[in-house]
């Protein structure tokens, strides 16, 4: 019987301590809770775990934010629900978010999380490529225009003849030899060739942000009503949002486990392995060891690189002005 | 080794015999045990790898068969389309008529290159695929230039296989697509027109993959070219995990390298753990021909070689066995051989203490034990025997010993034994004495006045010992006593002495002997030698010299052999020291003689001394030189010193 008792008061400690220290307890009355939403650009995946790990740890509701996370994916582009007032905050490439911003689409950046492109060229050794000279009058497959604005300002700088070949989502005809070089995400492509029995050591590798072709990714956009609105509650989603990230980059396998489930409930097959290497490639994207740039700040040498080459290809006609384009949240 | 040696020099036969057969029986089931199991396990590993090699073959080539009977199709509708120009609808209703007539294809496509049938046709590409039993038609209308199916036979010019994939629209199948691509001459020059493709579903190539059970756990699985599990039983794996994630999500880059041996196309046999269980298997792989897809083959190895495992269980099992039998039979035969052995060896015991009349146990057998006991028995008896005449022969001997000695008493009996022989005469000193060896020896010594002047003196040495020799000796005295009268001199009594004792000697002894006689008043003396050792004369200044040797013979030997007398003059003081050759020859332990050489030496350091000191010196001298040896011969010594009238 004592013991019995003794038991009871230790599961009263550990429900007490629990009550104090877990993220979830802590949490403002629902009453005063702001309802957001929120779209990533793709599919629920490392790519965004931030995002989930904020919302499951309540560093959403810390910040006083109801928020509902909408699945991304093919049928659904992000940038279409920011548009149509189907969400509150998207993610979306800077040089997507630009030339909408071009076409007249009042989105703005309130935080550009991603601070290195993490768009790269790869090619196979053996097929006598190392150096970036060595591409002169290969076959190239490349994505869509957004994704060939850096290859071709790579092309030019190393003043390149090659033949491009337009990439699809496979890595398969670069895997089968169809193309000599292939566009691959560091995070995504660039390992599922790996995973497709290539080592590193037979591939060569071509990152634009080491050859002065840093175009940044991922950012959080809304719409300008939204933020004129309530600039606070777009504070609270970037906060909350990078609180997420961190937690989600000192915490990896927790990460994986939700990034896991939240894979497996949208059915769509993945590995845990593919989605670790994701989220330790965000963390070298979005945390880079050589740069000093808080998560969260675009800056304004990069945002003009990628407005420049967005131009300069006749994506956009005009650049949209920096302070139009761009509100710091990240700063208390 | 030494405590291991001395641990078996300290035990019993049977404990030895035990120990040394029962590792011998030992290490020889050991041999057998583990020949047997590394060949019966090669046997079977090699067996198993020729099953796997046979069964992998016959799974690729089932596989193969079908995929090249579609290749066909795509292949002949390429050509056809190459060759003559067509209507779109006969292109329509040709590629109907494929998936009508060919059951393992589901759906087939002609996608032609934008704008080549016309300007106003930026794609064509009718799709016809199986749905519900029937089938559908599709117009493709989005861009499928960029897909694989397309895109990869394009740009390599030749027919492939594409990535099996999942098909979204006819249900969650997995298909690949064989495309081949068709060109046209324009212009002479060869232009890419678009592909051909036929779709088929993987349903059917999982099945014979998914059929492939080997044992209990062993299975089959297949990998495309990018390692991509295409079946496997883990359906977690299958389109979603490559062989290369499995890899790094176990950080087993082993596993890594044999996946790239897979899709390189290799051919192998390798051990692999099991995806499924973990356990340890072999695998056994083999590139499908054409799509270069691969096949894998687990044989599980522990289900394979339970067989073996059982085997080795019952063969260790019997072995056991038999080496407890072994040892009981030992352990018997031992103890039969041992018992009679430790009963016969506890009556020697009795025997050794000497009890003969010790019980010998009786061993009817004829074995060597039997015979031991007998030849014991017999040894007993004869031993009883010998016992019983050596104490008859050693009483007979030791009466015979007890009247040698009386003879030997007799013998010292009659030499004069008191000195001063003379206690009244100061005209010369006489001391003799005779050591005798353990034997009754034949060395005698005498004197006696042959009237009031002469002193008769004789040392002698008769040859052998023994009651002979003592008797030859005493025969010997009682003639000198006899012939020494004052008539004669001393070479003639030896001449009569010789006669008596040459006539009756059929034993041939002889003696050797000194005879002198001294006129005790004026120092003269005249002396016979036969054969003895000439003495020395000693004189005051410790000058020492010998008597001069006379050159005859020794007595009893010649019969009418005249002895001669010679003439010598003792000086006051002066000393003559007879002796044997007991004295000289006195041997040590290393055999060396006492010699004259010694014998000289001692007088003249003892010449001022009493003739009792002298003669007790010389003694000494000999027992310490012979330290232990013992006494071969007598020792006799004579010493008269010759005073005058004083």
């Amino acid at each position: 019987m004592r013991n019995r008792y003794s038991h009871f008061t230790l599961l009263f400690i550990v429900c007490l301590c629990s009550l104090l220290f877990h993220p979830n307890a802590v949490s403002a009355s629902p009453e005063r809770l702001k309802k957001a939403t929120f779209i990533p650009q793709w599919v629920p995946q490392a790519q965004f775990a931030g995002y989930y790990v904020a919302l499951k740890y309540g560093m959403y509701k810390n910040h006083g934010l109801d928020l509902r996370i909408i699945a991304g994916g093919p049928a659904r582009p992000s940038s279409d629900l920011l548009k149509n007032h189907k969400a509150d905050f998207a993610t979306l490439w800077l040089s997507t978010a630009i030339p909408l911003r071009d076409q007249g689409v009042p989105l703005i950046n309130i935080a550009q999380t991603m601070q290195k492109s993490a768009l790269m060229l790869v090619a196979k050794k053996n097929s006598g490529i190392v150096k970036p000279a060595d591409i002169e009058g290969k076959k190239i497959g490349l994505w869509g225009p957004i994704f060939q604005v850096q290859p071709k300002a790579f092309f030019k700088k190393f003043n390149l003849d090659v033949k491009i070949v337009r990439q699809s989502f496979s890595v398969n005809l670069f895997l089968r030899d169809g193309v000599d070089v292939a566009s691959a995400m560091w995070y995504n492509e660039y390992h599922t060739i790996l995973n497709s029995g290539l080592n590193p050591d037979e591939l060569s590798t071509f990152f634009f942000h080491q050859h002065g072709l840093n175009f940044p990714e991922d950012g959080i956009y809304t719409l300008e009503e939204t933020y004129r609105k309530d600039p606070d509650l777009c504070r609270s989603f970037v906060r909350a949002s990078l609180e997420g990230w961190r937690y989600a980059f000192s915490h990896p396998e927790e990460t994986l486990d939700i990034v896991m489930k939240n894979l497996e409930k949208a059915y769509i097959p993945a590995t845990r392995v593919h989605q670790k290497w994701m989220l330790e490639r965000m963390r070298d994207l979005m945390l880079p060891d050589d740069a000093e740039i808080p998560m969260g700040k675009l800056v304004p040498g990069d945002y003009r690189r990628v407005a420049n080459g967005l131009k300069e290809n006749g994506l956009i006609k005009n650049i949209p002005d920096f302070n139009d384009f761009y509100r710091n949240c990240y700063e208390k | 080794m030494t405590s291991i040696g001395t641990v078996m020099k300290n035990r019993g036969l049977a404990f030895k015999l035990t120990i040394l057969i029962l590792s011998s029986i030992s290490i020889i089931f050991f041999l057998i045990f583990s020949y047997n199991y590394s060949v019966s396990r090669r046997i079977i590993v090699s067996n198993i790898e020729k099953n796997a090699r046979n069964l992998s073959l016959a799974t690729v080539n089932r596989i193969d068969m079908v995929l090249n009977a579609i290749e066909k199709v795509p292949e002949n509708l390429a050509a056809f389309a190459e060759h003559t120009s067509h209507a779109s609808s006969d292109y329509i209703d040709l590629i109907r008529m494929v998936v009508e007539n060919n059951p393992e294809i589901f759906g087939a496509a002609i996608a032609f290159e934008p704008y080549v049938l016309g300007a106003d046709t930026p794609r064509f590409a009718p799709y016809f695929y199986k749905k519900e039993g029937g089938i559908k038609y599709a117009h493709l209308a989005y861009d499928y230039f960029f897909r694989d199916w397309y895109q990869i036979p394009k740009e390599l010019n030749r027919p492939a296989w594409t990535e099996p994939y999942f098909d979204e629209e006819g249900g969650q199948i997995i298909m690949a697509t064989y495309s081949v691509p068709f060109y046209k001459v324009v212009a002479g020059e060869k232009k890419f027109m678009g592909v051909v493709t036929a779709d088929i579903s993987l349903e059917w190539l999982q099945k014979i993959v998914d059929s492939i059970k080997i044992a209990e756990t062993g299975y089959g699985f297949l990998l495309s070219k990018n390692g991509t599990f295409v079946t496997h039983p883990d359906i977690k794996l299958v389109m979603n995990e490559t062989i290369f994630s499995v890899a790094e999500a176990r950080n087993d880059p082993e596993l890594r390298k044999l996946g790239r041996k897979l899709i390189r196309g290799e051919k192998g046999f390798a051990p692999f753990q099991s995806l499924v269980t973990g356990k340890a298997c072999w695998m056994v792989y083999a590139p499908l021909a054409s799509s270069s897809w691969s096949l894998g083959v687990l044989f599980p190895q522990t289900e394979l070689m339970a067989d073996i495992t059982r085997l080795n269980g019952t063969v260790l099992f019997l072995a056991v066995a038999g080496f407890f039998i072994i040892f009981a039979v030992i352990i018997w035969i031992a103890g039969t051989i041992t018992r009679p052995l430790r009963a016969l060896s506890r009556a020697t015991e009795h025997v050794a203490v000497g009890n003969l009349d010790a019980q010998v146990p009786r061993i009817k057998t004829s074995d060597e034990v039997g015979k031991l006991a007998h030849s014991f028995d017999a040894m007993q008896t004869s031993l009883k025997q010998y016992i019983q005449k050596l104490t008859e022969t050693t009483a007979a001997r030791e009466r015979i010993e007890s009247e040698l000695k009386i003879a030997h008493d007799i013998q010292m009996g009659i030499i004069p034994k008191t000195f001063p022989p003379f206690p009244d005469l100061e005209e010369f000193e006489l001391y003799a004495s005779i050591v005798p060896a353990k034997e009754v020896g034949g060395d005698l010594y005498d004197f006696f006045f042959m009237d009031e002047d002469h002193l008769c003196f004789v040392v002698g040495d008769v040859s052998g010992k023994g009651i002979a020799a003592a008797l030859f000796m005493a025969v010997t005295r009682t003639l000198i006593k006899a012939k020494a009268t004052q008539l004669l001199n001393a070479g003639a009594v030896l001449t009569r002495v010789n006669e008596d004792l040459s006539l009756e000697n059929p034993s041939m002894m002889f003696v050797t002997l000194f005879m002198g006689i001294l006129n005790i008043r004026t120092g003269e003396m005249e002396y016979a030698n036969a054969g003895h050792n000439p003495p020395y004369i000693m004189g005051v200044d410790g000058s020492l010299k010998p008597v001069k040797p006379t050159g005859d013979c020794i007595l009893g030997v010649e019969e009418g052999f005249e002895y001669r007398t010679k003439n010598l003059l003792l000086k006051e003081g002066e000393t003559i020291f007879v002796f044997t050759d007991g004295v000289t020859e006195a041997m040590d332990e290393a055999n060396a003689l006492f010699s004259e050489k010694r014998l000289e030496k001692r007088l003249v350091e003892l010449h001022d001394r009493s003739i009792e000191s002298i003669l007790s010196g010389v003694m000494s001298s000999i027992e310490n030189f012979a330290q232990n040896a013992p006494q071969a011969d007598d020792i006799t010594m004579l010493l008269l010193r010759f005073h005058g009238n004083r």
